[in-house]
């Protein structure tokens, strides 16, 4: 099985160095991060903190290099997908891609590209300390599922799963995914980006009764959205948000849109809250808080 | 010549102060001794739209100082309080006139002392260059009106005073139209500002796209027109047309409270947006943009205290 990391951040380092352990699969990383890239190919792919993994994919910034796959993992930041995929399609002409981004409406975006989609929602976490070398902070569950437009065959989505969990990313294939990444989504958008727009970490943002009370706000807009389009959530987005909140999870967690500001980086709001209010407005759900949170980091945004 | 005290000696006191010494004898009343001895040695500049000093008597204390016939109230608004509980107990026949942003601050000094009262708001600006030196930028006008135990002459009387001294003023008959205008376009740009960083800017009347910060501005604006309505105040200009006016003038103003939270100082979000919200709940009016920016600006100033 040949497999193409599309974006080989930390999220997509942490997919290729675990699948290229396996001795059935073979990797290749596509980044345009070129001292990633060369790290990669002179010493390897290591992950470090929840798990020690040294994986040997093949890494490029140059996409005809890419031989023909029979998978791809897109996982660029949301506003890369169309550009990343738009320069990899060619490898995929067979294949069938899958997306383990932030946010919703990557599926869309890929589908206008490529034939054969999967849903997926990934919940690890990690960060790129120095090129070749990504901190894993965060283990966490993957679901793929078929993009109900242009679905993939169910046998290949459990194959791919197969594969990630055999690597050491436990990955579920199901019909439907879009529960776990409506959940992750809600999760998400209403989180980042107060932590973004107050500069509180996660835990500092659940502790205020007043901010907590506004993030409940910003659950329920979300899953108002994801009923109205039968949705059922796969667990309580709150429930996560009050362990991520623990001092052993994530409670000094910067949000990763907090991050990006802090670092003047477009960030993923039109993904997240923006997604959110444009399928609310969609499907006639008001979602005044969420209009209001994506207007005020795309304020932001625009200050720089 | 008329006897003034300016209790509260920032930029809009300073201002005041240095003005009206031109044509009353002006006194203040300072929070600090050391700028009490500054003013008293030094006088106080007044530079940018005129050059001049004026001289001024300073103390940290009432009794100190002659009794004035006007006070003008010019602390930062979570100052108010403090302030007039300092003058509680003298000077029973002076006028006290208010000048916080947002509303309310004639109800916090009605609590401290018998005096009767006029409220204001004002629209100049300047820059504080030092203890004794103030930059005159904005020339716009303060609106004076009455208050407790004030008529519409008293106000008339006030802002004549003002005007001769060089500033701008007009009294008005009934201040709430005015000051529920400010606030409504204060408690939103103010809060826009802090948050997004952006100063007034033509982003804030932005209404092309979906996700355009004119569309959250509006809707703040509405909420604040809806409280408005439902105290029984006509107001005296539409907040969105100020903020066209604004954005159009091609100023970038920034907001105070963008420069409070980019120097990680306390804000004025509770006498603004605070009172807003406190009327709205009053009157029964939701509002909920009002409340989230409220929150929001809350929580930014505990990620940095």
């Amino acid at each position: 099985m040949r497999v193409c990391i599309v974006g080989c951040g930390a999220v997509g380092s942490l997919f290729a160095a675990n699948l290229a352990t396996l001795d059935d699969v073979e990797v290749w990383a596509y980044d345009l991060a070129q001292a990633h890239v060369d790290a990669i190919n002179r010493d390897g792919l290591r992950l470090t903190g929840a798990g020690d993994v040294v994986g040997h994919p093949r890494a490029t910034t140059d996409a005809s290099e890419l031989p023909p796959c029979d998978f791809g993992i897109v996982a660029t930041k949301a506003m890369h997908t169309a550009g990343a995929i738009a320069a990899t399609a060619h490898a995929f002409a067979e294949g069938c891609v899958a997306t383990v981004q932030n946010g919703i409406g990557n599926e869309e975006v890929l589908a206008e590209h490529v034939e054969r989609v999967i849903r997926g929602t990934t919940f690890p976490a990690g960060k790129i300390t120095a090129p070749g070398v990504v901190q894993w902070d965060v283990k966490g569950d993957t679901t793929f599922g078929p993009f109900e437009p242009k679905p993939a065959p169910q046998a290949e989505i459990e194959r791919l799963a197969d594969a990630c969990t055999r690597g050491g990313m436990p990955t579920d294939a199901v019909a439907d995914a879009r529960g776990p990444q409506w959940r992750k989504v809600i999760f998400n958008a209403a989180t980042n980006p107060l932590g973004a727009l107050t500069g509180l970490t996660h835990g500092r943002v659940c502790e205020r009764a007043d901010l907590r009370a506004l993030v409940t706000r910003l659950v329920d807009e979300g899953k108002a959205v994801a009923a109205a389009q039968g949705i059922e959530l796969d667990a309580d987005p709150e429930e996560l948000i009050d362990y991520a909140a623990r001092p052993e999870v994530a409670y000094d967690h910067k949000a990763s849109m907090l991050q990006d500001v802090e670092a003047r980086r477009q960030t993923e709001v039109d993904y997240l809250n923006g997604g959110i209010a444009e399928f609310g407005r969609r499907l006639s759900v008001p979602t005044p808080a969420h209009d209001t949170i994506w207007a005020l980091v795309k304020g932001v945004e625009a200050s720089w | 010549m008329t006897r003034v005290c300016v209790a509260g000696v920032g930029v809009i006191g300073s201002l005041f102060a240095g003005f009206l010494a031109r044509v009353a004898d002006v006194s203040a009343l300072t929070r600090r001794e050391e700028h009490a001895l500054a003013l008293n040695e030094g006088g106080l500049r007044v530079s940018g739209r005129a050059d001049f000093t004026s001289r001024i008597t300073a103390s940290t204390r009432p009794e100190d100082l002659s009794e004035p016939e006007l006070v003008i109230l010019a602390s930062k608004g979570g100052d108010v309080a403090q302030v007039a509980s300092q003058l509680a107990g003298h000077w029973p026949e002076a006028t006290v006139m208010t000048v916080q942003n947002g509303i309310g601050a004639d109800e916090i000094v009605a609590r401290h002392g018998e005096w009767r009262l006029l409220s204001s708001v004002t629209f100049m600006s300047g820059t504080r260059h030092s203890d004794t030196h103030v930059e005159y930028v904005l020339d716009t006008a303060t609106w004076v009106g009455p208050s407790r135990g004030t008529t519409p002459a008293d106000a008339r009387t006030v802002a004549a005073l003002v005007e001769s001294s060089g500033l701008k003023a007009q009294a008005f008959d009934d201040l709430r139209p005015a000051q529920w205008s400010k606030l409504i376009f204060n408690a939103t740009v103010n809060t826009v500002a802090a948050l997004t960083g952006l100063r007034h800017d033509p982003h804030f009347a932005a209404l092309d796209d979906s996700r355009d910060l004119g569309h959250l501005v509006r809707g703040l604006m509405d909420e604040g027109k809806a409280v408005a309505a439902a105290l029984g105040v006509q107001l005296d200009e539409d907040p969105w047309e100020m903020n066209l006016l604004a954005t159009q003038r091609g100023h970038r103003h920034a907001p105070s409270m963008l420069e409070d939270v980019q120097a990680k100082r306390k804000t004025e979000v509770d006498m603004i947006t605070g009172s807003l919200v406190r009327e709205a709940q009053r009157v029964n009016v939701p509002v909920p943009l009002h409340e989230t920016m409220y929150r929001l600006i809350k929580a930014k100033e505990d990620s940095y205290s």
